[in-house]
């Protein structure tokens, strides 16, 4: 139990996906322009890697080796159309200001490589939880770039007014201040990891 | 090799079959709440379906737009009209115009655009701000001519640094205008006689 832990850790700050491995940063620099937005991509990722984490390491010993890419993302893309079907029946407005990006978790470069570099060679318990640990720091990161973005650009943070609209920066809401939010919270996780450690 | 992927791509197959058959439905109801929330966000108080009464109705422009008719009892109070610009400043913008049987604007609601958050974007509110009547679209009287922004001379003003935003608004608004009046040449509304005949073309079918 206490490796499963670690790895849960691990997933979360060692080798936060965002912060540290710099993987999966389409979406990342896209679809954070609100809190709310940042984090229902995070957990729509989350979902799709702890499923796929799962599946693939059950079937890790029926897939060739040389099958095994094309058989990882067909199983991956089934997971993607299954939330992306689901958010359109139940969560219409969400899935309209995701749009694009919700399909896009399929050529997202964390899932894949999760299923390559950890699942195929673990067992499933210990997958899943590498899976929740991913997704949960995939989804910390990305709510703390949308809260910053929103939070600077807008003045709201979750659609709560924290100071008047006015005085907020428009930058930050488009594209431009991503990059420069998640250059600086980098800065900032790295200066206390190395704190801390 | 080629067994196990047939054997795990038949699965998913049969799983997302099952997924779809279950989503369909809520899918559906979804975009049609939607499209009944816009139109009767945009139109008097109705009692009829407007959706079951639909009809295409040509612009003028060499497109069609999709036309529901609002009833209260047998009498007309208005219609809603599904009108689009492509001349955004990013992708299609399409617009759910109500008008009453005078010629004006009773409401819209914005269905679908792809604008810059905090520019562009803020049509869905901006055109309809009831404090600030210069920029309010709400109301105006669409036969004492077409609307455009005040840098084209019009008297709208248009969306701080988001002209060609406001330009594509107020092209989808006026698209809506003259399938309303060719709505209203065929005589099937009573209206204020001053359109002019133009043949009804049956090209382009660019709904949704």
């Amino acid at each position: 139990m206490s490796k499963n832990f670690k790895v849960l850790i691990n997933g979360i700050i060692k080798e936060n996906p965002i912060f540290v491995l710099l993987l999966g940063m389409c979406p990342t620099l896209a679809t954070t322009s609100s809190a709310v937005n940042g984090m229902s991509m995070g957990l729509a990722t989350m979902f799709v890697l702890i499923s796929s984490n799962l599946v693939i390491s059950l079937l890790k010993n029926l897939i060739p080796d040389m099958v095994r890419i094309p058989a990882f993302i067909v199983v991956i893309a089934t997971f993607v159309t299954i939330i992306e079907m689901m958010m359109n029946a139940y969560f219409p407005a969400l899935a309209d200001s995701l749009g694009i990006f919700i399909p896009l978790i399929v050529v997202n470069c964390i899932v894949l490589g999760r299923a390559e570099s950890f699942a195929s060679k673990n067992s499933v318990i210990s997958s899943i939880f590498d899976g929740v640990g991913i997704g949960l720091g995939f989804t910390l990161a990305l709510t703390l770039l949308g809260a910053s973005r929103e939070l600077l650009g807008t003045g709201k943070v979750f659609s709560m007014t924290i100071y008047p609209e006015q005085y907020g920066s428009l930058l930050f809401v488009l594209a431009p201040g991503a990059f420069i939010v998640l250059g600086y919270l980098i800065g900032i996780f790295n200066r206390l990891q190395h704190k801390a450690g | 090799m080629f067994l196990s992927l047939s054997v795990i791509c038949l699965t998913v197959a049969v799983l997302l079959a099952q997924v779809n058959k279950m989503t369909a439905k809520p899918i559906a109801d979804a975009r049609a709440m939607k499209l009944q929330n816009a139109i009767s966000e945009v139109v008097p108080p109705f009692d009829n379906d407007p959706v079951a009464e639909a009809y295409l109705m040509p612009d003028g422009m060499g497109d069609s737009l999709l036309v529901y008719p609002a009833k209260s009892g047998d009498e007309l109070v208005g219609f809603a009209l599904n009108s689009f610009s492509n001349n955004g400043f990013s992708g299609t913008i399409r617009i759910m115009v109500g008008l009453d049987m005078e010629h004006k604007i009773v409401n819209y609601a914005v269905l679908q655009h792809a604008e810059t958050p905090g520019l562009g974007a803020k049509m869905t509110d901006w055109f309809k701000e009831s404090s600030k009547p210069g920029q309010s679209v709400v109301g105006r009287d669409l036969s004492k001519g077409a609307l455009s922004v005040t840098k084209d001379g019009g008297e709208v003003d248009a969306i701080t640094a988001s002209t060609i935003t406001s330009r594509a608004f107020m092209e989808a608004v006026n698209r809506a205008y003259s399938a309303y009046m060719e709505d209203a040449s065929t005589g099937a509304t009573a209206s204020t006689g001053k359109e002019e005949h133009k043949p009804l073309v049956e090209g382009g079918d660019k709904n949704e």
